[in-house]
């Protein structure tokens, strides 16, 4: 007996019968997905990957560590608790950067980013960058005053550039210079070897001045950083000259047996002197914390907290904002969700219960806010709620109100509450309407012919059978009321702004597009959790909306 | 015999409670103003009587049971309960339980609550609640399903809760909007029985109302056929289906075959019809007073006779168009007097019968099983 109970079931033919049926099925389920396809296509081109995205930068800092490659790895070594600035290699790294940087004008961007976790970084950046290409100039000077060959451009192309470039290089210059660009500038592997870093900063100088200015190094005099870069292989690797041959060994010996006798440049204090801040160990500190590709600043940010040396930290009090928002925003949003239950509960009370011609055309009244634009209700409210305004006025007139004392209704949170829930009333009474629409009126009948008064029948027995429809109609009112964005920003002043405004804020005027993808991230997992709750204590599937 | 014992129990609680009188007194209903949904009603219930308002739909039975239970007012005239008028009485005044069409259980209580509900609102205690819940539920045989939703019950179970629910507060009159409507064949031919049982056993009066005649023959004391808003005959079951008192009656109850004709003599309480083709048939007369009078003879399938003896009142030939074998009769349509819809039922007695498709064959019937009444065109 218990064999048989065991056994797979099988086809005819002997193939198991689950796999029969998914095979019978899958035509179906192929077919079905077929016709989803387009929009679900849609909606994950359109909606849900630049909405990923949007969130992926919440976390996404890459910006320090691509602007500042070099700087990035000295700082590993430095110890950020230890409270004094790190050492010259750091400085020259940030040289290196940092010129690239603002031949690129990226140097802003960065100062920017780092601006929003401490406030100066962005002048020290700006002030800096405008400095930087002159802090090499006193090795230039001492190099070219050593040999006039090191200002010639031709001197460091015959140095450093592969002799495959040098020949597709004089190609390109015999032909039409103008059809095509110039061939893309490549080190020669004798100089990657000898001289690293000042391949290194010749080649970011060679493309970067391909690329931004069309121009050839052949012809251009390179920064004063490659100069500086030049005296530091050499003082660190004397024998360089000897990889090299010919002319290239002969100034280039010449150059190592001089560098020892160079004045060296104290970049430092150049920085110091460019701007006090390089001279404190909090710049330094802030772009070790946030040099990690990924970060949780803006989260912290978000929450009123920030990322220090010392660990996670909250804001002081006077800077604190977002908590205090998302809480009103959720109140706020909370009390537009109960008024508009409690309007709408009577209308569609009355409306499932009238005959249906009546209902109708009750219907359409209820749709028609549907049919206005937006922008037109919500500056009718503030036309109707301003201190000069159609109510104030009327309450003036019939003297319920002194002129001195004009109610105030707008710019502030009885403004949003009351323009707020106008505007979502339909969707609470739709919901509401379809569940009560299926309550058969036999219920509320038979209990009243069980001896039930008219008020213990509709509490007792319409009022638990309408609950979905609350549910459907409370969580649907919650959660538009709040990502609303549009009126609150018109009617909500500065107190009755919701957190979204500030999301849009961020977004359009302060562009810190990290914040606001952190900010929209807690929404977005407040609203969950908030369902799930929902779902805990009500069940989703009480949720009817028809 | 569960089912005469918890009878028995809820019945000593019950033994002072008669069932109560209800007298319907010239009433009319119009929704729109324009149209009367029930033309002058009057209608006196005995106590301990089960009614059945037996129609069509639209013909007005269920609106005079809402007006009853105090769901819908009446236009104009009276209805008394006990002879008190009860119209300015709220439903939930006049202590009338009801059993829904499709139960209107409350889905979102469990079968107890359920019950316990019209206790609750008449604040009665709990412990007492309690014992009246579970002996009504045992009277139904579901005295341990207290604990379910309606949703988790059958068909038959949701319908004996709704009676349980409509019963467990005593009241002594029940009404019931088509209670059996929505279970299948069986199930409502045993609900007939319990509910014929539980009123023979509570002495309460019940008004029943239902489409179907069957329901209305099987459980009533006495049927009240309504049509176009007007009682059209009240009477026991037996003298409905034997003694209709016009064609709409004799239709809508049983199967009739019609003959349509004209009277061309009267005598007493019998009469002699012409039909169209000429045949003369003698009929007791019901609804025709006049010579001259056009007529339609009611006749009930069974009570035709093939083969008649040669004195039968009524010898017809007939052409026998069509034989359905259904078991324990055999339908047999025939061409009688140029009406070719002539049904006539024939006992199955095992005997072996020539009847054939095409067979011309005499039948007769006694002059009192036919009715001449009004006519139908």
């Amino acid at each position: 007996m218990s064999e048989t109970a065991d056994q797979l079931l099988t086809t005819k033919d002997g193939k198991p019968l689950k796999a029969a049926l998914a095979k019978a099925l899958r035509r179906d389920k192929l077919r079905a997905l077929a016709l989803i396809a387009p929009l679900l296509i849609f909606v994950l081109l359109t909606f849900v990957a630049p909405i990923v995205d949007m969130l992926f930068r919440s976390v996404e800092n890459d910006i320090v560590s691509e602007t500042l490659p070099r700087t990035v790895i000295e700082l590993q070594d430095w110890d950020a608790e230890s409270g004094v600035v790190p050492g010259d290699a750091t400085y020259n790294a940030l040289h290196y950067d940092l010129m690239i940087a603002a031949e690129k004008k990226k140097h802003t961007q960065l100062g920017t980013r780092l601006n929003y976790e401490e406030t100066g970084i962005s002048s020290a950046f700006r002030k800096t960058g405008r400095r930087v290409d002159d802090f090499g100039e006193g090795y230039t000077d001492q190099f070219v005053a050593l040999n006039e060959a090191w200002e010639a451009p031709a001197t460091w192309v015959d140095l450093l550039a592969s002799p495959d470039w040098v020949k597709s290089q004089a190609t390109w210059a015999a032909g039409d210079q103008k059809a095509t660009a110039e061939p893309s500038f490549v080190i020669n592997d004798t100089a990657r070897k000898a001289l690293p870093q000042t391949s290194e900063i010749y080649g970011a100088f060679a493309r970067t001045i391909q690329v931004e200015d069309q121009d050839s190094p052949t012809e251009e005099e390179p920064w004063n950083a490659v100069y500086s870069a030049l005296y530091e292989d050499l003082t660190a690797n004397p024998a360089a000259a000897d990889a090299f041959s010919g002319a290239n060994e002969a100034l280039l010996s010449e150059a190592a047996a001089a560098v020892a006798t160079f004045t060296p440049v104290d970049i430092k204090a150049l920085f110091v002197k460019a701007d006090k801040d390089w001279g404190e160990p909090s710049i330094w500190q802030t772009i070790k914390t946030f040099a990690p590709a990924y970060t949780s600043g803006y989260f912290l940010n978000s929450v009123d907290a920030q990322l220090t040396a010392d660990g996670v930290q909250m804001k002081p009090e006077d800077e604190r904002i977002y908590l205090f928002l998302f809480g009103r925003t959720l109140m706020l949003s909370m009390a537009i969700t109960i008024s508009c239950l409690l309007l709408g509960y009577p209308i569609a009370f009355l409306l499932a219960h009238l005959p249906l011609r009546t209902s109708n055309l009750l219907m359409i009244l209820v749709l028609l806010p549907f049919w206005t634009s937006l922008l037109v209700r919500t500056s009718a409210w503030k036309v109707l709620l301003q201190q000069q305004g159609v109510i104030n006025d009327f309450l003036v007139w019939i003297g319920v109100i002194s002129d001195a004392g004009r109610l105030v209704m707008i710019n502030n949170q009885t403004g949003t509450i009351i323009a707020m829930t106008h505007i979502l009333l339909p969707f609470m009474i739709l919901p509401l309407f379809s569940v009560m629409k299926t309550i058969s009126p036999n219920y509320v009948r038979a209990a009243k012919s069980l001896g039930a008064t008219n008020w213990t029948a509709f509490w007792r027995v319409y009022f638990p059978q309408s609950v979905p429809g609350i549910g459907a109609g409370a969580v649907l009112a919650f959660i538009l009321s709040i990502g609303y964005y549009i009126t609150p920003e018109l009617v909500g002043g500065t107190s009755g702004i919701f957190i979204s405004n500030r999301i849009a804020y961020h977004i359009s005027s302060s562009l810190n597009w990290g914040l606001a993808a952190a900010l929209g991230t807690m929404l977005l997992a407040a609203v969950m959790i908030l369902f799930l709750v929902y779902d805990r204590i009500v069940g989703i599937d009480n949720v009817k909306l028809g | 015999m569960s089912i005469i014992i918890a009878f028995g129990k809820f019945g000593v609680s019950m033994a002072d409670s008669l069932g109560a009188a209800v007298r319907y007194d010239g009433v009319q209903k119009s929704y729109d103003g324009e149209t009367l949904v029930v033309k002058n009603l009057n209608l006196d219930i005995p106590p301990g009587e089960f009614l059945t308002m037996l129609g069509p739909s639209g013909s007005g039975k269920t609106t005079c049971l809402m007006m009853l239970a105090g769901f819908e007012p009446a236009t104009h005239g009276e209805i008394y309960l006990n002879d008190r008028p009860i119209n300015n009485v709220p439903p939930h005044k006049r202590g009338i339980g009801m059993v829904f069409q499709n139960y209107a259980l409350f889905p979102h209580m469990t079968v107890a609550e359920n019950l316990a509900f019209p206790l609750q609102v008449r604040k009665i205690g709990k412990s007492e609640q309690q014992e009246k819940v579970q002996r009504a539920l045992e009277m139904v045989e579901l005295g341990s399903f207290g604990n379910r939703r309606p949703a988790q019950l059958s068909g038959g179970q949701q319908q004996r809760v709704a009676v349980a629910r409509a019963l467990v507060f005593e009241p002594d009159l029940i009404l019931m909007d088509e209670p059996l409507g929505a279970l299948d064949k069986q199930l409502r031919e045993q609900m007939q029985y319990e509910i014929k049982h539980i009123h023979e056993n509570l002495g309460v009066t019940v008004v029943y109302v239902t489409h179907d005649q069957t329901e209305a023959l099987t459980m009533s004391d006495r049927v009240a056929v309504f049509n176009d808003g007007v009682i059209q005959q009240l009477s026991t079951p037996d003298s409905l289906y034997e003694d209709p008192q016009n064609s709409f009656v004799a239709q809508f109850i049983g199967e009739n075959n019609k003959l349509n004709g004209k009277v061309i003599d009267v005598s007493g309480s019998e009469c002699l019809v012409e039909l169209q083709d000429g045949t003369k048939l003698k009929a007791d007369k019901v609804n025709v007073t006049n010579i001259g009078d056009q007529t339609t003879i009611s006749l009930r399938p069974e009570r035709v006779e093939f083969d008649p003896a040669t004195d039968m009142d009524n010898l017809v030939k007939g052409k026998i168009e069509e034989l359905i074998y259904l078991g324990d009769h055999i339908r047999v349509r025939m061409n009688v007097a140029g009406n070719d819809e002539f049904v006539v039922k024939v006992r199955n007695r095992g005997e072996k019968r020539s009847l054939k498709n095409g067979d011309i064959v005499p039948i007769g019937w006694a002059r009192n099983d036919c009715k001449a009444l009004d006519a139908v065109v």
